[in-house]
């Protein structure tokens, strides 16, 4: 693969600065009837410094956005734990169907039978999928999955007259499961990593005890490996009268392998957005249901997509739920995305994991020689380097790596996550990608390995083929612009504060 | 048989499985103990090639009542309004729709800029300092905004939600309250709106009231008193807005609330059977360190080009962790790109004439409706009707003529089963609202 090094200065007008008084797009009716007074206090005063656009200048604008942007669409995104595949284009014409894009969520359920039937044959393949009986499709993603999964812990544990405080993270857990714990008002406790890259079965035994309310766990692990002690660590916590929570950024990898719900786990949540390809969009939307056992099913969110005979409807009547966590029943536009997805797949989602894994240990057969590699083992969907010998030899970072693989055109891996392996590198390629892109990725990593050591500058001083070169993140971070102001340069706040330090810039989804 | 959505070949695969050193694919996976192995095939339906599973959805969609088969006064937190076909273009982007969080800011100055400007037009909206880049949904953002009051208040361990707040901003709040260690306290309704002294009674120990304008019943409320009483009391004032009122309707930062949240379905996102949308959370610049999830500031590259990056993130979970603002990680970008998309093609003047068209046509039909209005009030674009048979009666049997009159109240608050809240946007027409009328006095005879 050769290097790109076309890229000039450019810069970008932002859409105010495109904007011309008096000029508009939008026209929208006006029925000729007098208009209302409202109440003086009520009325708007200043008008909203809104773009004022053509629609011709409007559409450029936003194609030249996109120009800036790189998607699974442009190229390579082995983005670990993001599992950027392959978006299927008749998601989206399927998604702009009337019947689904202009269906009010407050129509009556005989009205939106097909709507919930859909609903509810999801349901039924995810149940499947995670080998768990009752589904909640309401989160709207993985991290509202999680809290979820942590409310349902609580009510359980409220509902059998239990006091537990405290949820087991692992060291290579991603953020949110820490976060989520917060949020859910449970106090956190971390357990370690052994050396194959398992959960250390002796330091989880020291530490789960009455007080215990569960585990929180991805497995394959953000290493990328399957934990081998699952059943022994499933043992550990249902002795204990706790619960365990799948984490499931990860399924990807086990579809039709091997079943959360057989693994020991209570509770799980999917991210549609990654294992059951809902496009990310820049950030989202995303969708995260939530599997759990019997015992757990009364706590569920309300409201419920329920069968009764040939008719469905949304069921409230739940009094141990935990209540709702989102508006309505869940981000339906995501559902027939993910629902036509598992349909195009059938049972074959197992060959959908079996090639994720495959091409995760191509790469890994392909690049181990080159970059250190923490845990020697296969991996699964994705893995883990680390660029700790670049450094030590030749003084360039993960992020020098990552800054130089877009000057060949890739987009780059996860840097700097999972926390217990330093200056990691986390590539997933997922199952969508051809032989030639993941020849062409070790082609790159091979070629910047070798700069390291002959011309590190090359990486110090990457990218140099994007539209901007590096970026003064502390600047960004110290003195905050986070809006437009119009023409008057006034930082948000003024005063100093801390900075995130240049290794820590990134992490998972 | 092999999905059209992979893409290696049987060569390919035996090239890599030799390079790998393993004989086949099952070896790949002898790391999963095969006490949890699945050792049958999945049991869920045998795969649709494209042109049969258009078909099969095609036909769960046509099972469907949508806004265009019939005539539908529904709202009630969702709207109707016009998406403009440059809504299209943005969201047809396969380089928006199929990147993720901007985490190389190289990479992505796009979608960056995209925020950045989504964050300016949600601050010129609200009249606050600091947006963040979405939440999922009008909902969400409520418990996010306790969230940040909770810790900006750190001694006080109480709510207030006006009852007239979207019963399902209020249920999601009470679901995420017992985790922050916060209580719940309701202040119900005075004739359609919130009493500015029952609120600040309610807020003297409370970390933060939270009011709705326009709100659930379709009344204006009295917006800059609560806040003036939420603030008075030493709460945080929080107002939850419909972006596409806020060309005729008064900013929240202008009379002086902390905060103003919402949900941006109505401005530049289809209806969708609820979802997926974008959230508003904005703020005074006094909480962007409490803010929760993505924001997008702006900075300089080596070469002192203005370039646009993902700022503030020592807030975030990928940092702090259990210390986090908020666990949010994916948001709701590609949704709000559809809002900074309808609200630069409606610019200033249009968002206005949009709110004009709303209040000229709510008030028509308050005039045209031959049902009762139940409160006094001013409205933006929903009316309640007292109905003379139960409001699920008359939209039974309005559904019956081709017209979905509204919704039920009843559904949500005691002794409303006879109120009926019918909602307009500039998509409906007098006309439409004439056949309205005409059906509701066939039906509530």
């Amino acid at each position: 693969m050769t290097e790109q090094t076309s890229a000039q200065p450019d810069t970008t007008p932002l859409i105010f600065e495109r904007s011309r008084a008096g000029r508009r797009a939008g026209r929208p009716p006006r029925p000729g009837l007098p208009v209302p007074e409202l109440p003086s206090s009520l009325r708007r005063a200043t008008s909203p410094r809104l773009p004022e656009l053509s629609e011709p200048e409007l559409v450029r604008h936003f194609t030249k956005l996109a120009d800036r942007t790189f998607g699974i669409d442009t190229g390579f995104y082995p983005l670990g734990s993001c599992t950027m595949k392959h978006n299927p284009r008749v998601h989206e014409r399927l998604a702009g169907l009337p019947g689904f894009r202009d269906l009010h969520p407050h129509q009556e359920d005989e009205g939106a039978q097909g709507a919930l039937e859909l609903m509810w044959r999801l349901q039924e393949m995810l149940a499947e999928i995670a080998g768990l009986p009752a589904v909640t499709l309401q989160p709207a993603a993985g991290s509202q999955g999680e809290l979820t999964g942590l409310m349902l812990m609580r009510a359980y544990f409220a509902d059998h007259g239990e006091e537990r405080d405290t949820i087991i993270t692992a060291d290579t857990a991603h953020g949110t499961n820490p976060a989520s714990v917060t949020m859910a008002g449970y106090k956190l406790e971390k357990v370690e990593t052994d050396a194959r890259g398992n959960l250390d079965l002796d330091d989880l035994r020291g530490k789960v005890n009455e007080r215990t309310a569960g585990l929180m766990l991805t497995n394959p692990s953000t290493l990328g490996l399957f934990d081998e002690g699952i059943e022994e660590v499933a043992g550990i916590f249902h002795d204990a009268g706790a619960l365990l929570y799948y984490d499931g950024a990860n399924l990807n990898a086990v579809v039709g392998i091997s079943r959360p719900g057989d693994m020991g786990f209570d509770i799980v949540h999917y991210n549609l957005h990654k294992t059951f390809s809902q496009p990310h969009g820049g950030g989202g939307p995303g969708g995260g249901p939530v599997a759990v056992r019997e015992r757990l099913e009364p706590f569920l969110p309300v409201p419920r997509v329920v069968q009764e005979g040939d008719v469905y409807r949304l069921d409230s009547d739940h009094p141990k739920s935990i209540g709702r966590v989102r508006g309505f029943a869940g981000p339906f536009g995501v559902f027939v995305r993910s629902y036509a997805f598992m349909r195009a797949y059938g049972p074959a989602l197992k060959e959908m994991s079996e090639v994720a894994v495959l091409n995760a240990n191509y790469l890994l057969a392909q690049l181990r020689d080159a970059y250190d590699l923490p845990y020697d083992r296969l991996c699964m969907h994705e893995f883990v380097l680390s660029a700790r010998a670049l450094k030590r030899e030749h003084g360039v970072t993960a992020l020098d790596v990552a800054k130089r693989l877009m000057d060949y055109g890739i987009h780059p891996p996860t840097i700097y996550f999972p926390l217990v392996v330093p200056e990691a590198l986390m590539i997933e390629p997922t199952e969508t990608e051809p032989k030639e892109r993941l020849d062409d990725f070790v082609d790159a990593m091979h070629a910047i390995s070798e700069e390291a050591a002959k011309s590190p500058e090359l990486l110090k001083d990457a990218p140099r083929s994007r539209p901007v070169r590096r970026l003064d993140e502390v600047r960004a971070a110290k003195q905050p612009i986070v809006r437009y102001d119009f023409g008057a340069r006034v930082h948000v706040e003024a005063t100093a504060a801390p900075t995130i330090p240049e290794d820590r810039g990134q992490a998972e989804a | 048989m092999s999905s059209g959505y992979l893409s290696l070949t049987d060569a390919d695969r035996e090239e890599m499985l030799a390079a790998i050193g393993v004989s086949s694919v099952d070896e790949l996976f002898e790391q999963v103990p095969v006490g949890v192995r699945l050792d049958r095939e999945l049991d869920v339906p045998p795969a649709l090639g494209e042109a049969e599973l258009v078909r099969h959805i095609e036909e769960l969609a046509a099972r469907n009542v949508h806004t265009g088969a019939e005539l539908s006064f529904l709202g009630a937190g969702i709207y109707d309004h016009y998406v403009p076909s440059v809504v299209d273009v943005v969201l047809s982007r396969g380089e928006f729709l199929t990147a993720y969080t901007p985490y190389q800011p190289e990479m992505s100055q796009g979608v960056l800029q995209a925020i950045f400007e989504y964050q300016t037009v949600i601050c010129e909206l609200t009249g606050m300092d600091v947006s963040n880049a979405s939440g999922y949904d009008g909902m969400t953002v409520a418990a996010d905004a306790c969230f940040i009051a909770k810790h900006a208040v750190p001694d006080r361990k109480k709510i207030v939600l006006a009852e007239t707040l979207n019963p399902q901003v209020r249920q999601v709040v009470k679901t995420y309250a017992p985790g922050f260690g916060l209580e719940v306290v309701e202040v119900p309704h005075t004739g359609g709106t919130t009493d500015p002294e029952q609120l600040a009674a309610a807020a003297e120990d409370a970390a933060a009231a939270l009011f709705q304008q326009p709100n659930f019943l379709g009344c204006l409320e009295p917006a800059p008193d609560l806040a003036e009483a939420a603030t008075e009391a030493g709460a945080l004032a929080i107002a939850h807005v419909d972006p596409m009122s806020l060309g005729v309707l008064e900013a929240p930062g202008t009379y002086g609330c902390a905060m103003a949240i919402g949900e941006g379905q109505s401005a530049g996102n289809w209806p969708s059977y609820g979802g997926p949308h974008y959230g508003f959370l904005a703020a005074r610049r006094d909480f962007i360190r409490r803010m929760p999830g993505r924001i997008v500031g702006e900075t300089v590259d080596m070469d002192g080009q203005r370039a646009f990056v993902l700022t503030l993130q020592t807030r975030e979970q990928h940092i702090r962790r259990e210390k986090a603002t908020s666990n949010i990680t994916t948001n709701q970008t590609l949704l709000a790109f559809a809002g900074l998309a309808t609200l630069s093609w409606l610019g200033p003047q249009g968002l206005r004439e949009v709110g004009e068209t709303c209040l000229a046509l709510a008030q028509y039909a308050r005039e045209r409706i031959p049902l009762e209005p139940v409160f006094d009030a001013p409205t933006f674009k929903e009316v309640a009707f007292r109905t003379p048979i139960p409001a699920r009666e008359v939209i039974k049997r309005a559904r019956e003529r081709g017209v979905h009159p509204g919704y039920a109240l009843g559904r949500d608050y005691e002794g409303m089963d006879d109120v009926l809240l019918v909602a307009v946007t500039e998509k409906r027409s007098v006309e439409d609202i004439d056949r309205l009328t005409a059906v509701l006095e066939e039906v509530c005879q």
